[in-house]
């Protein structure tokens, strides 16, 4: 299968290593994998904090780079929930009829790391391996916006020597919330302890995800105290082989 | 909650570090929720048209705001027909003028009163008070929150953030019983006596409603301890207000909502008691009845399409036992008398988004969407919250002083708006950004930030960006 990588803005500054992970296991598995470029950001930090008449060119963009692909696929579940949730409403309040029938005809090829993986490939062995004591937190818009269910944990348990512990009160939320962490940065530390501590007690060395938006700001609490659990995304433990 | 007739009290992230930093406080309220939580997950698991009956309740909720004016026609017209009087409020202090003129009317001086969040919106207590009327609360709780002269702090358990011991407390002071142990008998046996010779003399009974059938004229209160079933059938008089948006077209929607509210709020399959009147019935319960159908906002409210659904709400609290801010800060940090995820919808709409505490409230999110998942009726409120968002930037886009186009977020908005949408300036930044960062890296982490930023690096540390993007990797690649 032809498949576009949008990777986000996000993951690429920051978090590379998820790109180079989820380029390797569609490659593994016999896609040819494509990146444009002019990509830049999905318009969620601006629409999520109110900025969403900014978010309108970000979306035409977005459109206009994409339409004609084949398979967009995005390790991040959160940037998925804002296309397939917020882009025909960003049309909508641009009042751009024809803007909205391209959202609407692009949404069902733009698919979410794991969902693309279990669903649309119908694969949940990719052939990894990494062993290691593992969690799995389950971001909020990666169940309440795309409904993975249980997608990433069926991809988990196929990783060879990957012992998966359960966490407690996974499906709280871990206090992120994009520019809440900074506006409301008292009551996100708050839920973040809790959080923090439920995945301590779990006695993982790794927490995983499918966003690395929640993960950066666990594991910066997790660095902090010193804990040494790592944090990875869900991409970069199927890539790992034994 | 007229515009400027209150004082404007904080933004919600100024006092929330207050409740945050009250571990009594949160150890009350967090092990409350949790529990709440779980019971109410079980009852909503047993039935299997849980989903058909959410999408029902919407439906019918929506129905009734797209023909309002309709129903609440029909609605004066039948509780009229039975004998009741209805009395239409454009805000809480025409409710409150009305109400007050009812009870002098009497030429009485006390009132008692059935649980109401609407007559806590208008501040009836207080309006009441200053004319020389005393408004007793029966409900438990909101007696415990009026002798203690606190705020309430949940829609459907306003005294959620106090325990067993501090009640004891304030009973031994107010009730004047030394010898209360903080059993939840005795203390529950100490309310029932002090309240039971007030229902016995009152002449005048003061109740909410959590619907009003526009068919029958028939208003309902369902409740757990039944002291307001002896408020609004003991006195002569009863005074019942409802917000235009409490009502069901007819009685069958029952089938939907008694599913619903139960199970959603006190986690019951069904309320203890559950009190329905239709006007007045001769010799039989009290012999004037009257209606007070209160705007205060509501129309504002739906004259908005997406913000709309708002209306929907049955007051059920469910969000709020699951909502992942309310638990850690409680209901005062919301300074509403609705908190919680509802409130930060309900509140800014009402009061109007432009003072600081109200524009705060649609932030106070982590739009983590737990608690759309359990709405009774499907309102989708973090869709709301996002929308009222927009509303409270466009604001201050227009409207702003120097200050609100100076701040930080705001500039940082503008700046990275117009560096993603070219693909030059967007490479350019990431590349400033890796050499900015150099002068906060130390050992490899980011551990303290200035200004706006300093609140991430308070309690966690920061990745800095690594040397080489994603992109930069796959031209080196390719």
């Amino acid at each position: 299968m032809k498949i576009s990588l949008f990777i986000t803005c996000f993951n690429d500054t920051w978090f590379p290593g998820t790109g180079k992970a989820t380029v390797e296991v569609l490659e593994r598995l016999g896609h040819t994998i494509s990146f444009p470029l002019e990509q830049t950001c999905c318009g969620q930090m601006h629409y999520n904090t109110g900025y969403q008449v900014e978010a309108i060119p970000l979306v035409r963009r977005f459109v206009e780079l994409f339409e004609d692909a084949e398979t967009v696929v995005v390790p991040s579940a959160s940037c998925v929930g804002m296309i397939h949730e917020y882009y025909p409403k960003v049309a909508k309040q641009a009042d751009d009829q024809q803007l909205l029938r391209r959202v609407e005809s692009l949404i069902p090829r733009v698919h979410e790391f794991s969902l693309f993986l279990t669903n649309v490939l119908e694969v949940e062995d990719v052939g990894a391996g990494y062993p290691h004591k593992v969690t799995y937190h389950p971001t909020c818009h990666s169940l309440r916006i795309l409904h993975v269910g249980d997608a990433p944990l069926r991809l988990l348990r196929n990783v060879a020597e990957l012992e998966l512990l359960e966490l407690p009160g996974a499906m709280e939320c871990c206090g992120f919330g994009g520019t809440f962490a900074i506006k409301n940065a008292e009551t996100s530390a708050a839920m973040l302890e809790d959080k923090v501590n439920r995945i301590t007690e779990t006695g993982a060395d790794t927490c995983v995800a499918a966003d690395n938006s929640c993960l950066m700001h666990i594991g910066g609490a997790l660095n902090r105290k010193n804990t040494g659990i790592r944090t990875m995304h869900l991409a970069e433990v199927l890539a790992s082989q034994k | 909650m007229k515009k400027n007739t209150t004082e404007i009290p904080p933004a919600f992230e100024e006092s929330a570090g207050k409740y945050l930093n009250n571990p009594q406080l949160r150890r009350n309220i967090g092990h409350a929720t949790r529990t709440i939580r779980g019971k109410r997950q079980v009852v909503a698991d047993e039935l299997d048209d849980w989903q058909q009956l959410r999408e029902a309740g919407r439906q019918i909720k929506q129905k009734v705001m797209a023909n309002l004016d309709h129903y609440l026609l029909q609605l004066e017209k039948s509780v009229e027909e039975a004998g009741g009087k209805v009395h239409w409020a454009a805000d809480g202090e025409d409710a409150n003028r009305i109400i007050t003129g009812l009870i002098k009317e009497k030429g009485v001086n006390e009132a008692i009163k059935v649980k109401s969040i609407t007559t806590d919106e208008i501040r009836l207590n207080k309006a009441l008070n200053d004319a020389g009327i005393t408004a007793l609360e029966t409900d438990l709780a909101e007696l415990i929150i009026q002798l203690a002269g606190d705020e309430p702090s949940h829609i459907l358990v306003p005294a959620i953030h106090k325990n067993r011991t501090e009640i004891m407390e304030l009973f031994r002071d107010k009730l004047g019983n030394k010898d209360l142990t903080d059993d939840p008998e005795q203390l529950a046996e100490a309310a029932r006596l002090f309240l039971r010779k007030k229902f016995l003399s009152a002449k005048v009974g003061i109740s909410g409603g959590n619907f009003a059938v526009a068919e029958t004229g028939t208003i309902v209160v369902v409740e757990s301890e039944g002291n307001g079933r002896m408020c609004t059938t003991l006195p002569d008089t009863l005074i019942s207000v409802l917000g235009i948006e409490k009502i069901i077209p007819t009685w069958r929607d029952f089938e939907v909502f008694m599913q619903l509210l139960p199970r959603s709020s006190t986690a019951e399959r069904m309320n203890p008691y559950n009190t329905f009147w239709t006007g007045v019935s001769e010799g039989d319960g009290p012999q004037e009845f009257h209606l007070v159908l209160l705007d205060n906002g509501r129309t504002k409210v739906l004259a908005d399409p997406e913000g709309r659904q708002t209306l929907h709400c049955i007051r059920c609290s469910a969000c709020l036992n699951v909502c992942p801010v309310y638990e850690r800060t409680g209901g005062h940090a919301y300074h509403s008398v609705y908190p919680g995820p509802i409130g930060a919808i309900l509140t800014p709409q009402l009061r109007g988004l432009y003072d600081k505490s109200a524009a705060s409230l649609p932030y106070a999110s982590s739009l983590c969407g737990a608690c759309y998942e359990v709405c009774p009726v499907k309102i989708n409120i973090p869709e709301v919250l996002v929308h009222l968002r927009g509303k409270v930037v466009d604001h201050k886009k227009k409207n702003g002083g120097i200050r609100d186009k100076l701040h930080p977020e705001h500039i940082a908005m503008k700046l990275m708006a117009r560096t993603f949408r070219s693909r030059s300036r967007y490479e350019r930044a990431q590349k400033m950004a890796r050499i900015g960062q150099k002068i906060f890296v130390r050992d490899g982490m980011i551990s303290k930030l200035p200004g706006h930023l300093s609140g991430w690096t308070s309690v966690r540390d920061l990745k800095p960006i690594p040397k080489q993007s994603f992109r930069d990797w796959w031209r080196a690649r390719s």
